[in-house]
């Protein structure tokens, strides 16, 4: 998210989406910043990501597998 | 694009996949309830690298393909007065009506537009003060808060000339619908990740316990969507029946208040027809009476055009997960996106839209 500014009391900012940049509706996310990543619908932001919370999730899909590996259990992976 | 790229990693889709592969020892049917989630499966072709025990079956989530017939006619009937500017999202501009497309109106001189956002239709509104201006309102929970935010709007600057043509519809029934049909299959859903986003994951867990049901919570990107399967794979491995976030990233278990908030100010819940699957009990919702100077459909007297579905399209079998869109006799022949028998084949997450534009042309039955 690059820019914020106030239209009669409702708060709209530029996002952008990988090089297209696009006007939003804040209503719905009173507490995102300038630099945040948010999820954007027809022209709403609907919620901030969670960006520690991605990071976790790719950790998580990284050590998928791994412990069966270290307890050097005989899988079959088709 | 930053946590995007991520969530399409090849190396670690294939983790995700061989971990399925590894926990899977009997035949599971899943159904992933979003259109978006369907494309994403097929243009990616997760189904097709999938175990061949796990299999898809593509859920209602295409809020485009389940609008009512009736709906879409009123819209035509609408769009065609000389006083209204119409606006729409562009992929309900060529789903057929019982004898039109708003592209049809469009071309005899009706002033139809294709919008981003409900925000750009009260722009117009305010720009044409001369001219009705209608927004067709479609969509699940997802598109729910713009749509009553914008109107929430249009009453506060007492815009008398714009106006909404609602059709929403709702995730919770509709899984209620499939898991009471006699004859579903599905095991474990994956429930459509912006939905939860706006609504959060209170609603499901009755649906969890009642059926005896895996519900995960599942995101649109590759990765999620694997994770999403290998997670409802576990608990049907373990026999467990449970509520999970797989899409904790833009997931919280409240969801979004403010929205929600909103949504509950302006609309009110409403028995809904479902294009191809039929009338499912409280699964829509509709403007409330403090809103309903801004209901088009009331405004514009149209509320008496009653239509019944043609069956030569058989979209309503493959939106209920009972058919594929390559079993279709007519699928690729005489129905293909530039002349579609039905909605499921125009919608940017129509299930037979996506077959068609990944090739998946072969017809099997």
């Amino acid at each position: 998210m690059e820019q914020v500014w106030d239209v009669e009391g409702t708060r709209m900012a530029t996002v952008d989406f990988g090089g297209v940049r696009k006007e939003v509706c804040l209503a719905y996310v009173p507490d995102v910043q300038v630099g945040d990543y948010t999820i954007v619908h027809v022209g709403f932001a609907l919620t901030k990501l969670d960006e520690a919370s991605a990071l976790e999730t790719l950790e998580l899909f990284k050590s998928v597998g791994l412990l069966d590996e270290e307890l050097n259990v005989n899988v079959d992976t088709r | 694009m930053k946590y995007l790229d991520e969530f399409g990693d090849a190396d670690l889709a294939r983790k995700l996949l061989d971990d399925i592969a590894e926990t899977t020892t009997q035949p599971w049917a899943l159904m992933e309830v979003c259109g978006g989630q369907t494309h994403t499966i097929i243009r990616n072709g997760i189904d097709q690298l999938l175990p061949d025990e796990v299999e898809l079956i593509h859920g209602p989530g295409c809020p485009v393909c389940v609008t009512p017939l009736e709906t879409i006619d009123r819209a035509l009937a609408i769009a065609a007065r000389p006083d209204v500017i119409f606006c729409s999202f562009g992929d309900m501009i060529r789903v057929p009506g019982s004898t039109d497309d708003l592209l049809c109106i469009k071309s005899r001189g009706g002033d139809i537009r294709i919008v981003y956002s409900p925000l750009d239709a009260v722009r117009i509104a305010q720009q044409n003060p001369e001219k009705q201006v209608v927004f067709f309102g479609v969509g699940f929970e997802t598109t729910a808060p713009a749509n009553a935010m914008t109107v929430k709007l249009a009453k506060q600057q007492n815009l008398a000339n714009f106006s909404l043509l609602v059709s929403h519809v709702l995730v919770p029934p509709a899984i209620r619908a499939i898991m009471d049909s006699p004859t579903s299959r599905v095991q474990g859903f994956l429930a459509a990740g912006h939905v939860c986003t706006v609504m959060g994951l209170s609603e499901y867990e009755p649906l969890v316990e009642q059926y005896q049901v895996p519900i995960v919570a599942t995101g649109f990107e590759p990765l999620d969507v694997l994770e999403g399967i290998r997670r409802v794979v576990t608990q049907l491995e373990a026999g467990r029946a449970e509520l999970d976030n797989a899409y904790p990233r833009a997931v919280t278990p409240e969801g979004n208040p403010v929205a929600q908030g909103v949504v509950r100010e302006v609309f009110e819940t409403c028995d809904r027809s479902w294009r191809g699957i039929g009338m499912i009990p409280q699964s829509g919702w509709r403007l409330n009476a403090d809103y309903a100077d801004f209901d088009a459909e009331r405004r514009f007297d149209v509320l008496d055009i009653m239509t019944t579905e043609s069956s030569l399209c058989r979209s309503g079998e493959v939106l209920q997960g009972l058919l594929k869109p390559n079993q279709c006799a007519a699928f690729g022949k005489e129905c293909t996106p530039r002349s579609p028998l039905g909605a499921p084949m125009v919608s940017s997450e129509g299930a037979c839209a996506a077959y068609y534009q990944f090739r998946r042309l072969e017809v099997t039955a």
